[in-house]
Formats: C-alpha cells, structure tokens, sequence
C-alpha cells in the first residue's frame, strides 16, 4: 500500500479500510514511517490476541524501543480478525515497509465513528513537520 | 524555551550533523544522530566521541585548596600526587549523596598545582552553592570554568589510537584514573584516561573556542576506523551495562554511599568532612535497600519507577532500565531489600502490569574484555 492512500491517526496508527469476501468492512493497522524514525532501535511488539474486541482509542498492544515504550492505539472499533505474527521475530519490517509488511492487525469494523478523527495523507504530513524530528 | 537552554561550542556541529537535541539539565544535547543501538555499537567496537560540555567544571587555584576539598568530599584528597584523578561523592549532614564527582589534582602548563572538580550538569548550582557556604572567610579562590571550556569523552577500543596524533602527551602513556595538561594541535588543554562507558579511552577538556576544529579533527579520525559521533542516548545505555551509577538515578539525596554500592569511593579513617560522622553509623546497617542490577528473561524492558516484587510484596524499585544492546537481553539497576541482593535471586518487575521475571546479576552487567 502506498502512503498517500491511507488515513492516519494524530498518534501516527495508519489505517486501511477494504472489504473481505462476505462483503464486512475490514480494517488494516499499522505505524507510519514517521513513527517508526521517532521510535528507532525496535525491540519488542507485543501484539493482542486474534478474537478481541477493541474501542475506538483503546490500547491494541505497545511497541518498545531502546529508549522509550510507546502504546498502539485503536483508529475504529471492532474486532481483532487477524494479527501479523511474523513482526516479534522481523521487528524490521516495521521499518523497512510500514505499510505493508509492517501491518499489525486488521479490525472487523464494528464502529467506523473513529474514521471521521483520522487525517488524509497531506494532513498528516503537515502535523509530522509541526512534530518535528 | 529553547532559548533558554545553554548550548556546547559544538551545539551548531550536533545540529548539522541530525541530531536529535534534547533538554537535559538546562542544556540543548545530542540524544542520537541516527541509531542508539548504531552509536552503542561502534563505541564498544571502534570509538565513539560524546560532547560532554554540560558536565560542570570547577577549578580551584590557591593555597587551600587541598585541605578545603579534603573537607568537602568523601575520598581523600589530601595526598593525592599531581596527575591523579579520583571518583568521590559529595554528600550532605546526613550522608545523603549530593553529587558524585571526579577530582583531578594536575600541573597547568605554567608549571603551577591546581585542582579540578568535575561535576553533574543537574547538580552544577547546587554544588557550587554548597562549596561557596563551605568556603568559610579563607583565601580559597575557585571559579567555575563549564562555558568557557568543552569536553570531549573519546570511548572505545580504537579511542586512544585517535587522539595520540593530535595531542602531545600520548593517551596510552597515562595510567587510568590519571590526567595531564597537553597540547592538540597547538591549543592547551588537559586530557585524562577516564570515561562513564565502561570502555577504554580518554577525556579531553579545552578552550571552547579551539573546541570545533579539534572536535571534526576527532570525527574525521573516528570515521576512519569505524567510529562515530554519539549522543547521551548511547552513553545512558553504555554505562548503564558498565554499572556505572548515574545522578538522579540511582543517586539521590536520600540514598547513602554504601547502599549505592560505592563504599569504595568514601574515606572515613581520619577525616572530617560533611556526613562523616552519619556514614560511620550507616557503614554497616544492611537494613537499607540496596543497588543492584536484574537481566531479564522475557523481552519486556523495566523502566525507571517500576516496581519490583518478591512472594507477592514489593521489595523494591528500577532506577534505571534498557534493552542491552550488547547482551541483546533487557537489564536494569534499582533498590532492594538487603536480604535479596544475592546474584541469582528471582523477583518479578512489574512492566506495565505483566510480572517478568528477573535475576539479580553482579554488576556490571558489561566487562571489556582487553
């Protein structure tokens, strides 16, 4: 997936929203590139169990850098369908692709108010340079 | 706010070169150019250089000044030979650390005896207010010499190898823990065989004028042999593998000598100087929480404030945490009982409400091995 196609949330979560074969609306998270400059030196993810039901805001698991840990927030609410379980043992792929072998989990959308929150790509982009580096 | 942080000679090369600048102790400071782990590596394989500048230096000229600091400080400074440098502690009435020091006793260029106290950057107005009540009506003349210098920490197996060109007293002629004034490249300074990265390698203090041509002399040099610029984010998880104690850490006020593990570092036979009598009586209470270091199975990393826990009770607290770059394992340092200091005792740290557990291990957790 290409960036500039994905809506972000202000605590730098990306998110994709596709449709699986029944039709359900599926949501694809992960961490923008941005993210992953500020965290650098990855050494742990902890990822949450397939089958949980996450809020909008709610805590889907944290990533851990040498300096600082940091939660992964919930961009919509639903439930957790799938986790990409080979990122504990390929914590680079988070930093060589994050969007799209860096994927973390993929929602059922259950509550899509969160959508409304994110911000298109050039938004994003604008908040990343207030942020600075 | 930024413009209120103080900023190193080197402040504009940090800058220009991506670091990351981070507040720390009123100081603008590189934390990272790119990688922590990056930076960590190549000081442990090659050489790292840290600007140091924030560290606070104080220098003391006049006829008193040995006696006058024998009287501050928790080593002995009376006896100490020209180019000897010590590791102390300030500490207040009560034996509670105030700072932990470095007290170098050196010949300046004009042949003259001076000594020099390099201090915390967090604690540089608090212990220069306590040797100014301490000063007493006596000649005791000192200043405080942290502007108008900069301090270069040179870390690392190939550290001394890039220095010895540019100075003129050969680094590996000096003996750890001692110091000399030379010359690089035609500026006086001194230069010491000291460090806080469990490495080999030296310290060097010059004008901060003459700071920025010696330091991308260094760079060049650094770069040559697989070396490179790196910032406190680094030189927090070096010393932290190398057990090294950091000021507001693992030190404080409330914490004495002893129970830090630095027993070493205090003189009590005959001597007179702040918390002397208090650390006499502390010397052998082993009722105090004591320091030490835990290595962790599970790859969750304690952070400083989480607490420890031994049978379901809390025993004890991280003052530091990390993941060891180079054990590849997570470690920290804290506070426990007396009774579960043994290396090999099992406590549970509580990381963000999971218990992982956690050996206690004899510090330091890195020992170079050359």
């Amino acid at each position: 997936m290409q960036p500039q196609e994905l809506l972000y949330a202000k605590t730098h979560e990306w998110v994709h929203v596709d449709r699986d074969k029944a039709g359900q609306k599926i949501a694809t998270v992960g961490i923008s590139h941005f993210a992953v400059e500020a965290l650098t030196d990855l050494v742990y993810i902890e990822l949450p169990e397939v089958g949980r039901n996450v809020k909008v805001g709610e805590s889907l698991g944290e990533v851990e850098s040498v300096k600082a840990v940091s939660d992964l927030y919930s961009p919509v609410g639903g439930e957790i369908v799938e986790v990409n379980g080979s990122l504990p043992g390929r914590l680079e792929q988070l930093h060589d692709d994050p969007c799209g072998a860096g994927w973390i989990v993929k929602i059922k959308m259950a509550d899509e108010s969160g959508l409304s929150e994110l911000l298109d790509y050039k938004a994003y982009q604008k908040q990343c340079a207030e942020e600075g580096h | 706010m930024t413009s209120m942080l103080s900023q190193t000679p080197l402040y504009d090369w940090h800058a220009s070169h991506g670091a990351r600048m981070v507040d720390f102790a009123l100081w603008s400071m590189p934390v990272q150019y790119a990688s922590i782990v990056a930076e960590h590596n190549a000081t442990r394989n090659a050489v790292g250089l840290f600007d140091v500048s924030h560290m606070g230096r104080f220098r003391f000229n006049g006829p008193d000044f040995e006696q006058f600091l024998d009287r501050i400080v928790t080593r002995r400074v009376a006896g100490m030979r020209p180019g000897q440098i010590r590791y102390a502690l300030v500490t207040n009435d009560d034996g509670g650390i105030l700072d932990d020091v470095l007290i170098y006793h050196l010949r300046d260029n004009r042949g003259q005896l001076y000594y020099q106290l390099v201090v915390n950057a967090s604690n540089r107005q608090k212990i220069w207010d306590w040797l100014e009540a301490h000063r007493g009506h006596g000649g005791v003349g000192f200043c405080d010499s942290t502007v108008e210098t900069a301090m270069i920490a040179v870390q690392g197996p190939r550290a001394l190898e890039i220095v010895r060109p540019l100075s003129t007293v050969d680094p590996a002629k000096l003996r750890y823990y001692t110091g000399s004034e030379t010359e690089f490249s035609g500026t006086s300074g001194t230069i010491s065989r000291t460090g806080y990265t469990g490495e080999d390698g030296c310290e060097l203090i010059v004008a901060a004028s003459a700071a920025m041509e010696i330091w991308e002399k260094l760079f060049a040099a650094a770069a040559a042999v697989g070396g490179t610029a790196a910032g406190l984010g680094c030189r927090d998880t070096l010393r932290l593998e190398a057990g090294m104690p950091l000021y507001g850490h693992e030190l404080n006020e409330e914490i004495n000598p002893f129970q830090a593990g630095l027993g070493y570092a205090v003189d009590l036979e005959n001597r007179t100087f702040p918390g002397c009598d208090a650390l006499l009586k502390l010397r052998d209470n082993k009722s105090l929480p004591r320091r030490v270091g835990w290595e962790l199975v599970g790859k969750r990393v304690p952070r400083e404030g989480y607490p420890v826990f031994s049978a379901g009770e809390q025993v004890g607290r991280v003052t530091s945490g990390t993941f060891s770059p180079t054990l590849n394992k997570p470690i920290a340092m804290g506070y426990i009982r007396g009774d579960l200091t043994a290396p090999g005792t099992e406590v549970a740290i509580d990381i963000r409400s999971h218990h992982e557990l956690a050996r206690s291990v004899r510090l330091p957790f890195y020992r170079r091995t050359s």
